[in-house]
């Protein structure tokens, strides 16, 4: 089973609930917020292995090059220029697509590559933790999610998507076989808890809902479950107790009214999920 | 002037801040820039002057009469998105490698409608926002024409505030491009004060001048002393630090600024920095 837990709306809980599980569960947690990845901050793990990510990008031989402009024409993302008297390569629009070095007809474009990203894996009591981590300045966080996805071995994981429903929610939800959204009783939440689950449906995958600092009452997002027939797995009540211990980057299931919340929590997606 | 509100984490309560200091200036020109969970013109009752189709990408189209399935597309496809000499949208990324490898021409790239944009008249201005389609590629395209769209309607001496997206990549590169000041709304955990610092290391590549707020700054005192400290470090002003306040959950969910609660203490710190901001921006010269 390889559970994403996406929100929608950021700062709802995603890293909250995905650790938590992780640790509950005893499997494996994969940080793919990569922009902002912030999961190992509770897990803690001893990090056993590093690697960069690389994406590649042309460059190109001005000796070769007859200046004709194909390249720049053919590429659709902007990433090949011709400037006066040369052909001039961003290559941080660079998608790597191999387009420009097919309609090169005088063989001038090679690739070389450098790194945006890196991969850390580590391990925290019996949890395989792994993260990716997209270098700053850099505008595309696609090739590092596939990347870490591309890398797991097969085990069971918990997948920490980052906020918002774009391609990088995507790449994530492409790789998994089930998901969870976690979203919190606001009309913020809601809002964008809608636009979570339409992307989630494209997928056809089993999906729940988790509501984190739930007031305890009949709310908005209770009353969309039901009247949706989308099942809530579970919530997780809000506390000024529960903001203290993430903002000093503890782990909640290590509190014990806490640990009885996960524990049911974890029970209960088993059981829907079969696992 | 152009103010653009980030966070690098998400939730940390960027839209409650643009809300607020938008009432607060008055007469501002907004743009929602977190394109895919747009909450800020929730806030507003308007009427859209503007609706246009968003072209923002390109997927490849096979076209199944021309295709004889050789095959070749597939294998120069860098991103796996055709198998079986059919595409899958989700994976490909319209970089058209697939059409000029076909031998029969069979492979065209087609426009691909990936958001509505709006221009929504308010009581209280305009604001330039979109609907994105659920996974849809390209959004730092999208911000950029949303900022570009509402430029006819700024004038001389007028603030236009943007609300951004979390993270660090290409949609909040593009609410940064171009921009006097960016305020960044933190929170005092530690994942808070990790994301500050990614943003703001972003955020020094630009000509910008970076504003820090600290939210809910009691929840964890020591915490914001640490940031706070690191501020300093870097030269950077902390603007203004917001107390937790209950009343902001109750704005949100009755969708009425903060600024509409007279006894809420979040209010007041936002009102104090206001004030605060703008002696550091009548101090700039643009």
């Amino acid at each position: 089973m390889k559970v994403a837990i996406l929100s929608g709306k950021g700062g709802t809980g995603k890293t909250t609930v995905s650790t938590n599980l992780a640790m509950t569960l005893g499997v494996s947690y994969v940080d793919c917020d990569v922009e902002e990845p912030n999961g190992f901050i509770f897990l803690n793990p001893s990090i056993q292995k590093c690697e960069d990510v690389f994406a590649e990008y042309p460059i190109i031989d001005r000796e070769k090059c007859e200046l004709c402009g194909a390249c720049a024409k053919v590429c659709q993302f902007h990433a090949l220029a011709k400037a006066g008297k040369e052909i001039v390569a961003f290559e941080k629009l660079c998608h790597d697509c191999g387009a420009c070095k097919l309609v090169c007809k005088t063989g001038a474009i090679a690739y070389t590559k450098r790194s945006i990203g890196k991969l850390e894996s580590g391990s925290v009591k019996d949890v395989n933790c792994y993260r990716g981590i997209l270098n700053v300045g850099e505008p595309m966080a696609v090739p590092v999610i596939r990347r870490l996805l591309g890398n797991l071995p097969e085990e069971d994981h918990f997948i920490d998507c980052p906020p918002g429903t774009s391609c990088n929610v995507e790449s994530a939800l492409k790789y998994a076989t089930a998901a969870i959204l976690v979203t919190e009783p606001s009309e913020f939440g809601l809002h964008d808890l809608k636009m979570a689950v339409e992307l989630v449906k494209l997928f056809k995958i089993p999906y729940g809902i988790i509501i984190n600092k739930d007031d305890e009452k009949e709310n908005i997002v209770k009353s969309y479950c039901r009247e949706n027939k989308i099942l809530l797995y579970g919530t997780v009540p809000y506390s000024m107790e529960a903001a203290a211990f993430y903002s000093k980057g503890m782990m909640l299931c290590d509190d014990e009214f806490h640990k009885r919340i996960f524990d049911q929590l974890a029970n209960k997606i088993k059981e829907a999920f079969a696992w | 002037m152009v103010i653009s509100v980030l966070s690098g984490k998400g939730g940390t309560g960027k839209t409650t801040v643009v809300a607020a200091l938008s009432e607060l200036a008055k007469k501002v020109i907004k743009v929602d820039c977190d394109v895919d969970a747009p909450n800020l013109y929730l806030f507003y009752q308007g009427r859209d002057i503007e609706k246009k189709d968003f072209y923002g990408g390109k997927k490849a189209q096979i076209n199944g009469s021309l295709c004889i399935e050789c095959d070749i597309c597939e294998e120069v496809c860098k991103f796996g998105a055709i198998k079986n000499a059919m595409v899958d949208p989700f994976t490909c990324e319209g970089c058209g490698a697939c059409t000029i490898v076909c031998p029969r021409k069979a492979i065209s790239l087609e426009d691909e409608k990936t958001a509505d944009a709006f221009l929504t008249q308010t009581e209280k201005g305009i604001i330039s926002r979109a609907r994105m389609g659920v996974g849809s590629e390209g959004s730092g395209k999208l911000v950029t024409y949303l900022r570009r769209n509402v430029k006819r309607f700024e004038e001389d001496n007028g603030i236009t505030m943007i609300d951004g997206s979390p993270g660090i990549g290409c949609a909040v590169i593009a609410s940064i491009t171009d921009t006097n000041f960016v305020l960044i709304i933190t929170e005092p955990t530690k994942s808070g004060l990790g994301d500050l610092k990614r943003i703001l290391e972003l955020a020094e590549r630009f000509e910008t001048q970076v504003m820090v707020c600290i939210n809910k700054y009691d929840i964890n005192q020591e915490m914001s002393s640490q940031i706070e400290d690191f501020a300093k470090e870097q030269k950077l002003s902390v603007v203004g630090k917001i107390p937790f306040d209950k009343k902001v959950m109750e704005s949100v969910n009755s969708l009425r600024p903060i600024t509409e609660f007279r006894d809420s203490p979040a209010r007041k710190a936002i009102e104090e920095m206001w004030i605060c901001m703008n002696r550091i921006m009548t101090t700039k010269d643009f």
